[in-house]
């Protein structure tokens, strides 16, 4: 299980040791995205096919209490349908009859393939063709793969994002270029970078996921595509086969990683020097003074990252270039190279990088290095806590607007809360 | 297949994990893929454990199938015993692995480790947590209890006072943290010795000793009633069957307790307040308050008690979600004249509730939030847990002390008695407005149905006139308006049930002030 390596992927940019590790992981499966696409495409719902334990796990995951009635839901497969005795397909057409009766409101319905779907080999592609045929116009029925399996937390959402690809229209033919943002963001964070966008002069910007599944943006040759997160493999790479051009940058955490991210984006679109200064200057400051404030909590401080979103090269590389923060250990569950390599670059040489998982011996690691943070998941942070470490819990990075200038602060905040805290209380 | 939209039992996994996590020196391998480590959360989370549960997980991935899956499980469960150096190992699988066929027992088996290794079959599609938690605790005690115990109780039978084990308390549990102390105040003070309380706290060596013990108190039947029939079996050690929720049970369950201890000894002073609470003068308004009741069996049956015979509200629906004790629940809800609800489906719980339109719910988190959205007061009676359901404060459920938390939980969320009539009198105080919450509880309840609700819901529970389809004047309905919203369910059902048994058409004014002075109370 521990076979861990070092290897060495050469010495071009984004290029560096990465440690591997195959041993016991401790992180979500892909279902888990469901908590916030779920939210984000306000006419969609997601229909698990899996088990008791996917119910589960996705209910744990939202908390018992929300607020309105949730977009998801999980058609349990049970003994007779394993037994033969219901026909798979029949059982799936009459729950899904049953949900769109309940809910005649949703327009695009994601049918997310399990473990148990999967080893079953339940063809949900398959199934989601016919029920699309049944249920059109008014609802159009697509499949995506959650499953633990295959699928790693916010790969989730890489996959549902894939499957909308396919049902993107073609852009016509001498189109002129647009900006498409890929990934799902805040609302608030969408419409403050809508606004930059058009202060660039660049006029055609799309978001995907939309927030309404049946307004899909459209797709082509004249497509210029910004990551808006790191997770994006499968559907970046979808998008490119569909003639879309990425726009290789940083993420946007952060005033640095903001307007690398942006400057892409200008320099795409031929936007003059001065008028992007002009555009980005006052955000820009604004996040840097903010940052600078939460800076004195976490200057000098080291930090751990336990494997969780994908997030953490781009985090590590805020938090050590604006936050002057040290990682010792950034974990990640994958690590695309390409999209990465500009953080990669940026990220400070004694950071250990670590692809993988090994938790037991993770732990041991993070209890030698004795960091002033460590951000891990929910099932490691009170334990660590317990143990006299102060922790950030890793799944409010993805729950919070953190992208852009107004929300570095706030990225920070979240960062040096837990540590304040510390120093705040006597008992 | 079932659709769910929530669920009140995990898989029959997390049950095991449950038992695992009680326990010292219990460490459980699982075989199952990397997002069933979500479970670690319910514990850390929800419970604020300091540590980890207990648990390792092969965490197979797609790429590992048809090949070494089953390698993944033995390394797994050798790294874990050289880890964390178990007394006893428990070996299984989630629904995933279970498909794949990979028989960790057999493997577990094969790694030769030198301590007990207890193999689980939990079948994932057909059980749920509570059962798999049961199954799990009977294993361990079919594994590990000694057969010598009942040879060291008979021979010292008559110099050493009677004693018995606390069994069914576990982690995640409802309130059992604080139960258990509680009841074991009872015990003692009557003069018997608690042995081993079990499977909280316990360990391996523990579980060994349980044929030791003159019989066994089973706190929670969900969990420990088969292990409980076993030791009966097998030691020949009686049980209890009374849970001792609330003033009544509490007393049947002491007198059940001496009697099985062969003791006569008067249990003295009960510190309870609860019969003096419900019989003091402002404790009135309670009388006949329509209440449903739903949760796990245990805790279902033990509230509708409490709440018909000790606070004089009126059950008008009880359920559960545990099918294994449907039985009990229906002989229960038979005993106050109305037919249990069975299900572990939200939506059945979610449409009963609106079509009942109680003025209290008592049930679990999934109720609350139920009752929340229909805008009628509740307080939680029942797992499944939240981390709301782990108060800093002690807050047991059980016992006399228990009695008394149940008092001021499930009266907190009422109106309070002179409030209540303020109300209906000066309906027009434009502080006493729609939706307005109980004045000492900060927060305004929802609205009954904003319109999100309206649209979500199932025909059933948008209608909650469904079954009496009689329609209302304009007139009518205003007047109804009038009426105070927290008892506006029942005048609205109870106009539409005497409209209907009258063969009315169309209800008036008048039928409302008719069917008013019929039901007045
Ligand atoms: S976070 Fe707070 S509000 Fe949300 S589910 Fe948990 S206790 Fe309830
Ligand atoms: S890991 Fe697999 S079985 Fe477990 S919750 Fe995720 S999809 Fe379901």
């Amino acid at each position: 299980m521990s076979d861990a390596a070092f290897l060495d992927h050469g010495t071009g940019p984004g290029c560096r040791d990465v440690r591997q590790e195959r041993g016991q992981r401790e992180v979500f499966c892909g279902l888990t995205s469901i908590v916030w696409m779920h939210r984000k495409i306000q006419d969609a719902f997601f229909l698990v096919v899996g088990s008791r334990t996917c119910a589960h796990l996705v209910q744990s995951a939202a908390g018992v209490m929300i607020f309105a009635e949730p977009r998801f839901a999980t058609a349990i497969i049970d003994e007779r349908d394993l037994a033969g005795l219901a026909d798979l397909d029949d059982e799936l057409d009459r729950v899904v009859g049953r949900l769109v009766e309940r809910r005649p409101d949703i327009r695009l319905l994601f049918l997310v393939g399990s473990c148990p779907s999967e080893v079953i080999k339940l063809d949900l592609s398959r199934a989601a063709a016919r029920l699309s045929t049944r249920f059109m116009p008014e609802c159009r029925v697509l499949s995506y793969s959650g499953s633990g399996i295959e699928t790693t937390f916010t790969q989730g959402e890489d996959n549902c994002l894939a499957g909308l690809v396919h049902e993107m229209p073609r852009e016509a033919a001498g189109a002129a270029p647009s900006l498409l943002v890929v990934g799902a963001l805040a609302d608030v964070v969408e419409d403050q970078f809508r606004t930059l966008f058009a202060g660039l002069g660049i006029a055609d910007v799309r978001f995907l996921p939309p927030r309404q599944g049946r307004s899909l943006p459209a797709v082509g040759a004249g497509t210029r595509m910004l990551l808006a997160q790191p997770y994006l493999a499968e559907t970046a790479r979808l998008l490119e086969g569909r003639g879309a051009r990425l726009l290789p940058a940083p993420f946007p955490f952060g005033a640095e990683g903001t307007t690398a991210w942006l400057r892409a984006a200008a320099q795409a679109f031929g936007v003059d020097r001065g008028r992007f200064d002009a555009v980005t200057g006052p955000g820009r400051a604004r996040a840097q003074a903010a940052v600078a404030r939460r800076g004195a909590d976490l200057a000098g401080k080291r930090v751990f990252f336990f494997p969780d979103s994908q997030l953490e090269v781009p985090l590590a590389r805020f938090l050590a270039r604006e936050c002057g923060m040290e990682p010792v250990e950034v974990g990640t569950p994958y690590l695309h190279r390409q999209h990465l390599a500009a953080e990669l670059d940026m990220l400070p040489a004694a950071a250990r990088i670590v692809e993988g998982q090994d938790v037991d011996l993770q732990l041991d690691r993070c209890r030698a290095a004795r960091p002033d943070l460590t951000v891990c998941g929910l099932g490691l942070a009170n334990p660590l806590e317990a143990e006299g470490f102060a922790t950030k819990w890793s799944i409010e990075l993805l729950f919070s607007p953190t992208q852009g200038y107004e929300q570095a602060g706030d990225l920070a905040d979240l960062f040096a809360r837990p540590l304040r805290r510390r120093a705040l209380l006597e008992v | 297949m079932q659709l769910t939209l929530w669920t009140y039992e995990g898989p029959p996994h997390v049950g095991a994990m449950r038992i695992a996590a009680s326990m010292t020196g219990v460490h459980y391998v699982l075989h199952a893929p990397q997002g069933d480590t979500y479970a670690d959360l319910l514990f850390t989370m929800i419970e604020r454990r300091d540590s980890r549960p207990p648990v390792t997980y092969s965490t197979f991935q797609a790429r590992d199938l048809g090949g070494d899956t089953a390698e993944l499980f033995k390394t797994a469960a050798r790294q874990a015993y050289e880890r964390f150096r178990p007394d006893v190992m428990l070996v299984g699988a989630s629904c995933t692995a279970e498909l794949i066929q990979d028989d960790p027992g057999g493997l577990a088996r094969a790694l030769a480790l030198p301590i007990p290794v207890v193999p689980l079959e939990l079948p994932a599609y057909q059980k749920k947590e509570n059962w798999g938690a049961a199954e799990t605790f009977l294993q361990l005690v079919r594994a590990l209890a000694a057969p010598g115990a009942r040879a060291e109780r008979s021979a010292s039978v008559s110099s050493r006072p009677p004693s018995c084990n606390i069994l069914g308390a576990t982690a995640l549990g409802f309130r059992n943290r604080d139960d258990v102390p509680e009841v074991r105040r009872i015990l003692e003070r009557l003069g018997i010795e608690v042995r081993v309380v079990a499977p909280l706290g316990a360990t391996a060596a523990d579980i060994a000793r349980l044929g030791e013990a003159d019989f066994n108190v089973v706190l929670y039947p969900e969990i420990a009633q088969r292990t409980a029939d076993w030791l009966k079996r097998t030691f020949g050690q009686p049980m209890t069957t009374v849970v001792p929720i609330g003033v009544g049970a509490t007393r049947d369950f002491i007198a059940e307790v001496k009697t099985l201890a062969g003791i006569d000894k008067s249990f003295g002073r009960e510190q309870t307040r609860l019969p003096w609470y419900a019989r003091s003068v402002d404790s009135t308004y309670l009388t006949g308050k329509r209440v449903f009741v739903f949760g796990d069996a245990t805790h279902a049956i033990a509230a509708a008690r409490v709440a018909s015979r000790e606070l004089g509200f009126e059950v008008v629906g009880l359920g559960t979600y545990s099918r294994e004790f449907a039985r009990e629940v229906r002989a229960a809800a038979a005993g106050y004249g109305i037919e249990a609800l069975i299900t572990d489906d939200y939506l059945d719980v979610e449409a009963h509730v609106a079509s009942l339109q109680p003025e209290l719910v008592l049930g679990s988190q999934m109720e609350r939030h139920i009752a929340k959205r229909l805008g009628i007061p509740a307080a939680v009676i029942s797992a499944p847990v939240h981390v709301q359901d782990f108060p800093a404060r002690t807050s047991p459920q059980m016992g006399f002390e228990g009695a008394n938390v149940l008092f001021d939980t499930w009266v907190h969320p009422l109106m309070m008695g002179l409030e209540e009539h303020l109300v209906t009198m000066f309906r027009d105080d434009f502080e006493f407005g729609e939706g307005r919450a109980p004045s000492h509880l900060g927060h305004a309840p929802a609205p009954a149905a904003p319109a999100e609700v309206q649209a979500t819901e199932s025909p059933a529970a948008a209608a909650p006139a469904a079954g009496s389809p009689v329609p209302w004047t304009l007139d009518a309905e205003k007047e109804l308006r009038k009426v105070p919203f927290f008892v506006r369910g029942k005048a609205r059902r109870n106009t539409e049930a005497y409209a209907g048994t009258r063969g009315i058409a169309l209800i008036t004014v008048e039928t409302l002030y008719d069917a008013k002075a019929h039901f007045g109370r």
